[in-house]
Parts: structure tokens; C-alpha cells; sequence
């Protein structure tokens, strides 16, 4: 008999024989009991006929709710559109609204006296393809579109950069590209460098918002074990053969975060700018007591021993001690801390123009696909400007709000040159290929003055990014499936291998290579996701387009965040006129593929 | 001449002059068709080509070609007489020690750099890892200052799976090797995925694509040469000479005795390619970093490498292409003369080893001297790898020390070092 049961009578049992004692349990109690005659329905037909409604629709209704989610979250981004708001609700939190201003006076006033006329402002939807390329290294997803043009709140450009800002996506894609300049993209040192933990702790920072130069200080003085506090990292990069290379970590300092490439110094005395070979090993010095045991430490003497940074002499031959020196305005060096926090405060002093200079220079080139001087890290000296030009605009603003990224991201993208189209009356006339390579038409001095957006060729992480995202209808993102996630991955770092990565050289301008087209044509992966499967998007557009308008549509929106022009359209939508399904799916496997190959696909616009 | 890269001006020649050298010319594949009799051109008279084996991972110089057998350094390697008077290689090596008498020995090269990332750059630039530059590699640099010989395929190849290929440095990565990963298999993306009606209609997309995006940008568009690739890839893939990456066509015998490896099938496919014109090429070998084990890897490393390589230069002897064909066998470093605890060899960038010849250089030198003892760290008559790049550069008709004007406004010259008179034959 079973255990905690109730007893109480009951009025009839299924056989019609006496009303008998009967235990229920709890819970299900009420329909089954147990006789002392074995189990009987206990209850009226009514009950009965409910357990076994309760038996055969519970699956089925399961089975019915994930039908219609699955439906559901297929057609969402083809629903949105009509739904309504796909509003973004962020708590707005620009502070830069005056630097835009500036800049676009500057521009203004630079186009006025270059008799330029500048580029008509570009389509809503392609500035959420450019946003979406520079800071999350992809395409915008369709669903995103669709939110995009759902939203009808006012500034809503300002309110979807700062949502992406804000989103994980940014953190990570950004902090890879910045970690290319500090750390670069070596392997280095199994042992002691962990680029990995390097690239989490600064998209932890990057999520944060944590001040610009707070992050950098970190890097150059940060104490403790390369895991532990994997801003180290940094300095165990520069391991050579086990050795600290305290040039090679002045060399950083300069480039990456003074924006002056002063390498050449370290043996010579530069032959083109001031650098002397002497201020290199002075900057070079501020590592030299800079030691790795469990960990990164600064040590002022071993063994009794000063630690004292020694080169050797190419003249003499012979080891020279060199004291730690910075190039100019000692004045900001502090005078306490160990030398690494020093010289941290130094670069990173308030009055320390090349700083904000040089990240402002590399933040331009990441969302413009150039930066706004070249090459990134070889800026001329600012006291040798007879103006403040941009960088300087950006810069003091920069560092007035608190050296805050996303603040200097924000004042980069809502200012003219970024809003501008890439197309221009002026670049009307078709060139054959000699022609176009040479002379010095509007349309250069148009770029030239940033009065026109550029053409620049997309990352190969960007190409990969936006194929991925292209041949997925939903958002890739770390609420992506962990499978989706993971072949994402694998995926990417086989098919940046192929493609060849530019690794620190990222933002030097080269043209397209054979083998790269070759990769996007013939590319096993180019050819996968342009296949027209239940799973990828080409396929899914298919089934849910209405008509062959939206179909044609759908792919351009996946492809190019754009729908066709009418013309455009029309050809496409004459090749599918007729076909049965089998042809249709090569069709737009045929369009896919060809978007994928094209110059608007390949080419940041 | 001195050339810049960065200001886009160049001694001597108009900024269009030079970009349409960059929109076709120097990139390493040029477009007229091959001339007939290029292919059947034998002997000196062909333009030179390289062939680079790498042996990554640094190949013990005491299991190849300079064994010390009977010392405690040599361990149970023994050595075996050679084709050259006086020269003995290692007894894992018989194939090529009948075939060695083409080529010449190096013993003595010095270099400081330990770790395999930065070694690997050093001994395929020529020059040690600085930050602010990245330098080409020699096969990059042969496809970029070498005059143009028609070829449809790209003039700069490596054969193999290779952790770091040869780049193209600062001349961009146009010259970076096209890399085939599973040579004498199948050639990368160079089967379009449909044919017929909608290979054509993929194209024909594309035209129209591109069409409608050059509105009001069509001189931004045209400086893209987006379509100029696809043109060229397209060709490409056309192309009759594509078939010199397969190996089909050639003799059982013959691909035996290549051995059936990828690198033997590599360089097989090399002397097919350097028939075609191209100029150069690498095919890696990896697997000899023995830090464990070092005798068992090499045994088993030299069965794939001895016959591969004996059978490339008995190929290009009977075939008279050896005098247009420079050869060199090398790797990122050489290992310690200790044997370790393991039974390995660690990493010894000093006094490692390499073999060179073809081309036109002198055949049966021999350079250098290490410790039999291995307590000397020094070898004797020690050869910087810079030097053998001078030698090679040199041989090929450039001037080493011909200065390209890097993009950050440094001249670089092609080398740094001094040729070896030896192997030149000048001295």
C-alpha cells in the first residue's frame, strides 16, 4: 500500500462495486487510487477523459509550441519591419556634442576654401553597415536591420552606437585590434606570454569603460604573474630567448602610444626626425630593472647589486650603463614609484599631446578603414604644427572628458566626414584602368580633405565576419549557440590564415590579392555559406519571402545592408520568373555568391 | 636606382608610371600567355629560379651534414663517405651523398636568433625581427626585382604545410608565396564550385553588381582592382600551366623515387614549376624540432628528406635545369651538440648547417668547421646567413646591396651581407 495516502470514501468505482477505501497521492492525487482490489479509475468519465487529454495533447502541445517558436523566431526578422519598434533603450550619455561641432566647422571650413562640394550625406543604412563593421568586425545582421528601421525614436544613430558600444561584441572586436599594437601578433614566449589572457583582460576593460590611460599605465607598470594580471603581458611579449628586450618595449611605448616611430633611434641616432639614439635608451632604461620570476617585478638591486639597464656600446664594444631619461618635459615625470609607473605617467600625462593624438589617429583609421594620418604610428611632431588640426580637435576633447574610448568613438562617428556617402557627382566619368590610377581628379582631392567616405577594402576578419553573418539570419553573438560560436571560430582563424592576416600592420593600405580572390570564389566556406540550406540564411530567405521582389530583397539586405535599386531588382527578379523550386534555389545561391564576390560586399562604402 | 614604396614616387618614373606597375607588372603573375620555347629552354641560357627546402623545426646539422661520429656530441649518428673527396654526411643520407657532388656544404652559419618564430623570419628574410618593418622574404624579393617571365601562375610558391610561409614583407602581400598545403594533390580554390550556365551567371551578376556600384564612383572603384583580380583569378584558373601542380602526368618511377610524401610530391612539383618559370619556390619539411628523441626524428625525417632531396637533383641534372636552378636546403637553426636527458638536441643558432648549389654556383665546396667536441661554440670560418643571401642575390644578376626604400622611409638593401666568393667562383 503506498505510503501517504489519504483515505476517505468513494462514491463509485469503475467496476460499480461498493465504494471502497482508496489512497490517493498527493499531487496527482485525485484521478488514480489505489483499491484494495488493484488499481480502477476512481473518479468520473469526465477526469478520466481529462488524464487522457492531459496524456496525448501535453506532448503534442509541446511539440506544437516549438513548431511556432521555431516559425516564429524564423520569420521575426522578416516580421519586425512591420511589428513596429525596434527601438534601442539606451540611457543616452554623449557628453561631445560641442567637439562634434568643431570638427565639423573644421571640415566646413577646409571644403569652403578648397571650392570642394562634399559628398551628400549616405543612406541610414549604410552607416549601421559601416558602425557595424568597425566595431564588431561584421555586417549588421537582418534581425538588426530590421530593429534599425523599426526604430523610430529620435537620435537614433546616437542611441544604437552607444548600444553597440555597450555591447560584448564591440569589446572583444576592438580590443583584439588594439591589442595588434601593443602586443602585436606573435606567438612570443610559450612560458611566460599569454596573448589570450592579455586580449580578455582588455575587452574586460574595454566593457568596463575604464579610462584610456588608466588601461595603458596598467600595461606599462602592472605588477604580478602573466595570468594572474595579464596586463603583464605586455612586457613578457617583449621576451627574446628568455631575455627582456627593454628596446624592444621602448619601441612600443613610442609607437603605440606616442604615435612616433622611433626604432630606428635604437641604434642610430634616427636619420629623418630628432629622435637620438641616446632617448631611446633612455626611455629603453625605464625597463632595465624590470626582472621575471613568478611574475613581472621591478627589482632596484639584486644580491646587494644595483640593477642599472646596460647596452653595449657599437663603438666601444663594450657595456655602457644608461640611466632612465625621457626625451622631453621631465618636468611630468613624477619622482616616486618604480621607473615603469614613471614613465606610465609620464605618457600618459595630461599635457602629454602625442598621446591623444596617436589614439585618436588609430580610433579614426578602425572606423574609417584609414586613419586620418599615415602610417598609424608615425605621427609628425605636434609642436611643429602651425595649427591645431583635427587630431588636435579630438585629442584635447579626448582627454577633457576623461580619456574615455567610447566618448572619442561616439564624437568620430556623429561628425560629417563619417555621414558623408562614398558616391559623388564628381566620380561619374568611367576610367579605364590606366586612367584611373593616375592624374589628379576631384574625386582624390574629394578624399583627400575627407570630403567624401572611402573605399576601403575590408579586414580579412571583416570578410570572414561578414560572410558568417551574412549566411546567418539571427545575430551572432555570445548568445549565439555555443556550436555556432565555436565553428564561427575555427572557421575564422583557418580562413584568416588563408587569406593573410596583415597582424600589427592591420591598418596599411594594400591592394587585393590573386589567392584572395580565388579564397572568396572558390573558398570552401564562400561556397558553403552561400548554399541555400534550411540553416543558412540563402535558404531561409527563400522559403519566407512573400515574393520574389522581397527575396531578391532579403539577399541584398544579408548581403549589403541595402535593398536594390528598382533596375537593379528588376534583373534579378527576371531570373527567377518561372523556375520551379530547384532552379529557384540555385538562383539565389547563384545571387548570394555573386554579392559575396562583389566589390560593395569586399569594399568598407 | 632607388625606389619608395610609401610616397608612391620612384626615381626616374611618374607616380602613374609606378602604380600601373603596381596594378600589374611587379604583382608575381603576369598575364601574356608563355611562350612556347621558354618551356623547352634548358641549361644556363633559362632565367634562374630557386628552390628553398626548408626543414623547419632546425634540423640537427649533426644527423645531416656535419656528423661527428665517435665523440660524445655525435652520439650514434655515423657518417658515410660522399661523391665529394673528403666529405662525409650523415649515414641517414645515403641517396644524396651520390648526388651531393652538384652542390656544396656550409658548416658554419651563425645566427642569434633561438626561438623558432623569430629564427624562421631571420633565415627567410635575411634580416633579424624589428618592430617597426617587416621584411620579404628572399623568394618574395626574387619575385618582385627578378624581370618578368610570362607566367600565368604565381611567380612565388610554397609547397607544403608551413607554420610560417614566406611573406611578402613591405612589398605587400601580393608577394606573399601562394601557398598549396597538399602539393601534387590538389591545388587551393582553383575549381570554381559550379559550371556551365552558372558559372556564367554568377559572372555575368557580378559584372552587374559592379556595374551599378561604380556609379559615381568610378574612379575610386577602378583604384580598387577588385575586377582586375577576379579577372586575373579567373584566368588563373584557365590557365594550362596550372597543370604543373600535378603530378600525374609524371612516371610511376619517377614519383617513387621522390617517395610518396607530401614533400617528396613537393618537390616533385617543384621542378615542374620551375619548368613553367616560376621563381620561387619553398617546400617545407617540418618535424625536426627533437628536443626528445632526437635520433628516432631524424631517422624518420631523413627517410622522407634523403630521397626526395637526392631524387630533385638527379631530376634536374638529367633534365639540364640544375645550372638555372639554385638550390637550398636550410632550416631556422641547428641543435645542440649535448644531448639532453631526453635523448634530444635543444635549439643552436650557432655553427648549424646548410647545403646550396645549382644555379650556376660552384659545386663541392665545403665551408666551415664545428667542434667535434661541441665545448667550442664558435665555428671555425663562420658564414652569417645574410652572406648566403648576397651570394644568392648576386648569382641571380641582383646587386645586394641595391637599396629599396622601405615604407617608413628607410633604405633597406636586398642583403646586408657580403657574397661568399667561394661559392661564386671568384675567388
Amino acid at each position: 500500500m503506498p505510503g501517504n495516502g489519504t483515505q476517505f470514501p468513494l462514491a463509485q468505482t469503475k467496476q460499480g462495486s461498493a465504494p471502497t477505501h482508496c489512497y490517493t497521492k498527493q499531487g496527482w492525487g485525485r484521478t488514480h487510487c489505489y483499491t484494495r482490489q488493484g488499481w480502477c479509475r476512481t473518479l468520473t468519465n469526465r477526469v478520466e477523459s481529462m488524464a487522457t487529454v492531459l496524456r496525448w495533447f501535453l506532448p503534442l502541445a509541446v511539440i506544437q509550441t516549438v513548431v511556432v517558436l521555431v516559425v516564429w523566431a524564423t520569420w521575426r526578422p522578416f516580421l519586425l519591419q512591420r511589428s513596429g519598434d525596434g527601438r534601442v533603450d539606451v540611457e543616452p550619455s554623449f557628453r561631445m556634442g560641442e567637439t562634434v561641432a568643431k570638427v565639423n566647422r573644421l571640415f566646413a571650413t577646409r571644403w569652403a576654401q578648397a571650392g570642394l562640394a562634399p559628398a551628400a550625406p549616405a543612406p541610414q543604412l549604410q552607416i549601421l553597415r559601416r558602425l557595424s563593421l568597425a566595431l564588431y568586425g561584421t555586417v549588421p545582421a537582418l534581425e538588426e536591420i530590421r530593429r534599425f528601421e523599426a526604430d523610430r525614436g529620435p537620435d537614433r544613430l546616437a542611441r544604437w552606437v552607444e548600444g553597440m558600444l555597450r555591447d560584448r561584441r564591440f569589446s572583444e572586436y576592438f580590443a583584439e585590434r588594439l591589442a595588434r599594437s601593443y602586443v602585436g601578433v606573435d606567438g612570443g614566449d610559450f612560458v611566460v606570454y599569454r596573448r589570450d589572457r592579455f586580449v580578455e583582460w582588455l575587452t574586460e576593460a574595454l566593457a568596463e569603460n575604464r579610462r584610456y590611460d588608466e588601461i595603458v599605465r596598467e600595461m606599462i607598470a602592472d605588477r604580478g604573474l602573466w595570468t594572474g594580471s595579464p596586463s603583464t603581458n605586455f612586457i613578457t611579449a617583449a621576451l627574446v630567448m628568455g631575455e627582456l628586450e627593454e628596446e624592444k618595449l621602448a619601441g612600443r611605448v613610442f609607437r603605440a602610444f606616442l604615435g612616433q616611430r622611433a626604432d630606428c633611434a635604437q641604434c642610430h641616432d634616427h636619420p629623418f626626425s630628432d629622435w637620438k639614439q641616446s632617448q631611446f635608451e633612455g626611455v629603453a632604461a625605464f625597463f632595465g630593472q624590470t626582472r621575471l620570476s613568478l611574475g613581472v617585478f621591478d627589482h632596484t638591486e639584486v644580491d646587494g647589486q644595483p640593477v642599472e639597464f646596460e647596452v653595449l656600446d657599437q663603438k666601444s664594444g663594450e657595456q655602457r650603463q644608461v640611466s632612465p631619461q625621457v626625451p622631453f618635459h621631465d618636468e611630468w615625470l613624477p619622482a616616486d614609484g618604480t621607473r615603469r609607473a614613471r614613465l606610465a605617467a609620464w605618457v600618459t600625462h595630461l599635457e602629454q599631446r602625442r598621446f591623444d593624438r596617436s589614439i585618436v589617429n588609430r580610433v579614426w583609421g578602425l572606423l574609417f578603414g584609414k586613419p586620418y594620418l599615415q602610417p598609424v604610428d608615425d605621427l609628425p611632431d605636434p609642436e611643429a604644427l602651425a595649427t591645431e588640426d583635427l587630431l588636435d580637435i579630438l585629442a584635447v576633447d579626448f582627454r577633457d572628458q576623461g580619456r574615455d574610448l567610447r566618448q572619442l568613438i561616439l564624437a568620430m562617428v556623429l561628425s560629417r566626414p563619417f555621414l558623408l556617402d562614398s558616391q559623388h557627382a564628381a566620380d561619374q566619368v568611367p576610367v579605364d584602368q590606366g586612367a584611373a590610377a593616375a592624374g589628379d581628379g576631384e574625386a582624390d582631392h574629394l578624399l583627400e580633405e575627407w570630403a567624401l567616405f572611402p573605399l576601403t577594402r575590408l579586414r580579412p576578419e571583416q570578410v570572414i565576419g561578414a560572410m558568417l553573418q551574412a549566411s546567418s539570419v539571427g545575430t551572432i553573438d555570445r548568445r549565439s549557440h555555443l556550436i555556432v560560436r565555436t565553428l564561427r571560430l575555427l572557421r575564422e582563424s583557418e580562413f584568416l590564415q588563408e587569406y593573410g592576416d596583415l597582424g600589427e600592420d592591420e591598418l596599411e593600405v594594400h591592394p587585393g590579392t590573386i589567392p584572395q580572390a580565388l579564397l572568396r570564389m572558390n573558398g570552401e566556406l564562400s561556397n558553403s555559406l552561400s548554399q541555400a540550406s534550411p540553416f543558412s540564411s540563402a535558404g531561409r530567405v527563400l522559403t519566407v519571402s512573400m515574393d520574389d521582389e522581397t527575396l531578391v530583397e532579403n539577399c541584398f539586405l544579408l548581403c549589403l545592408t541595402r535593398r536594390p535599386p528598382t533596375a537593379l531588382k528588376a534583373v534579378f527578379v527576371e531570373q527567377l520568373r518561372g523556375q520551379n523550386s530547384e532552379q529557384r534555389k540555385e538562383t539565389i545561391e547563384d545571387l548570394v555568391w555573386s554579392l559575396f564576390n562583389s566589390e560593395p560586399f569586399a569594399w568598407n562604402h | 636606382m632607388t625606389e619608395t614604396l610609401s610616397g608612391l614616387t620612384v626615381a626616374g618614373r611618374s607616380r602613374r608610371n609606378l602604380l600601373g606597375t603596381l596594378a600589374g607588372g611587379c604583382l608575381p603573375f603576369a598575364l601574356p600567355p608563355l611562350l612556347g620555347q621558354q618551356r623547352a629552354q634548358r641549361g644556363a641560357q633559362r632565367p634562374t629560379s630557386l628552390i628553398l627546402l626548408w626543414l623547419a623545426g632546425g634540423a640537427s646539422q649533426l644527423e645531416t651534414w656535419d656528423p661527428h661520429p665517435g665523440t660524445a656530441a655525435g652520439g650514434e649518428t655515423q657518417a658515410i663517405p660522399t661523391r665529394i673527396p673528403d666529405l662525409l654526411i650523415s649515414d641517414l643520407y645515403p641517396q644524396l651523398a651520390e648526388q651531393i657532388d652538384a652542390l656544396s656544404v656550409i658548416r658554419s652559419l651563425v645566427s642569434q636568433e633561438g626561438d623558432h618564430e623569430r629564427a624562421t623570419y631571420f633565415v627567410k628574410t635575411g634580416y633579424r625581427p624589428v618592430p617597426a618593418l617587416k621584411h620579404p622574404a628572399v623568394g618574395a624579393t626574387l619575385a618582385r626585382m627578378l624581370p618578368e617571365n610570362a607566367v600565368a601562375i604565381p611567380r612565388h610558391v610554397s609547397l607544403g604545410s608551413s607554420p610560417w610561409p614566406a611573406r611578402g614583407g613591405f612589398f605587400g602581400p601580393a608577394y606573399d608565396a601562394f601557398k598549396v598545403y597538399a602539393p601534387g594533390r590538389s591545388i587551393p580554390n582553383m575549381r570554381a564550385s559550379v559550371r556551365g550556365v552558372r558559372q556564367d551567371r554568377r559572372l555575368k551578376n557580378l559584372e552587374i553588381l559592379s556595374r551599378e556600384f561604380r556609379q559615381q564612383r568610378q574612379r575610386q572603384v577602378a583604384a580598387t582592382q577588385h575586377r582586375e583580380m577576379v579577372a586575373r583569378a579567373l584566368r588563373m584558373m584557365d590557365s594550362e600551366q596550372l597543370q604543373a601542380f600535378e603530378i600525374a602526368d609524371e612516371s610511376l618511377a619517377l614519383r617513387d623515387r621522390y617517395g610518396d610524401t607530401d614533400f617528396g610530391r613537393g618537390c616533385l612539383v617543384a621542378r615542374r614549376l620551375v619548368e613553367r618559370g616560376v621563381r620561387a619556390i619553398e617546400v617545407t619539411l617540418g618535424g625536426f624540432d627533437s628536443h626528445v628523441n632526437n635520433f628516432a626524428v631524424h631517422r624518420a625525417r631523413a627517410g622522407v628528406l634523403d630521397p626526395a632531396f637526392a631524387a630533385l637533383i638527379r631530376d634536374l641534372r638529367e633534365r639540364d635545369l640544375l645550372d638555372s636552378t639554385l638550390v637550398l636546403c636550410i632550416g631556422e637553426f641547428g641543435r645542440t651538440p649535448s644531448i639532453n636527458p631526453l635523448e634530444g638536441r635543444d635549439h643552436w643558432p650557432t655553427g648549424f648547417s646548410c647545403v646550396v648549389g645549382g644555379g650556376g654556383l660552384r659545386a663541392g665546396v665545403v665551408i666551415g668547421q664545428t667542434d667535434p667536441e661541441g665545448k667550442q661554440k664558435q665555428p671555425r670560418d663562420p658564414i652569417h646567413v645574410p652572406d648566403l643571401y648576397a651570394t644568392l642575390f648576386q648569382r641571380l644578376g641582383l646587386d645586394p646591396h641595391h637599396e629599396v626604400v622601405s615604407p617608413i622611409g628607410r633604405p633597406i638593401r636586398l642583403s646586408e651581407g657580403e657574397p661568399i666568393a667561394r661559392l661564386l667562383g671568384t675567388s
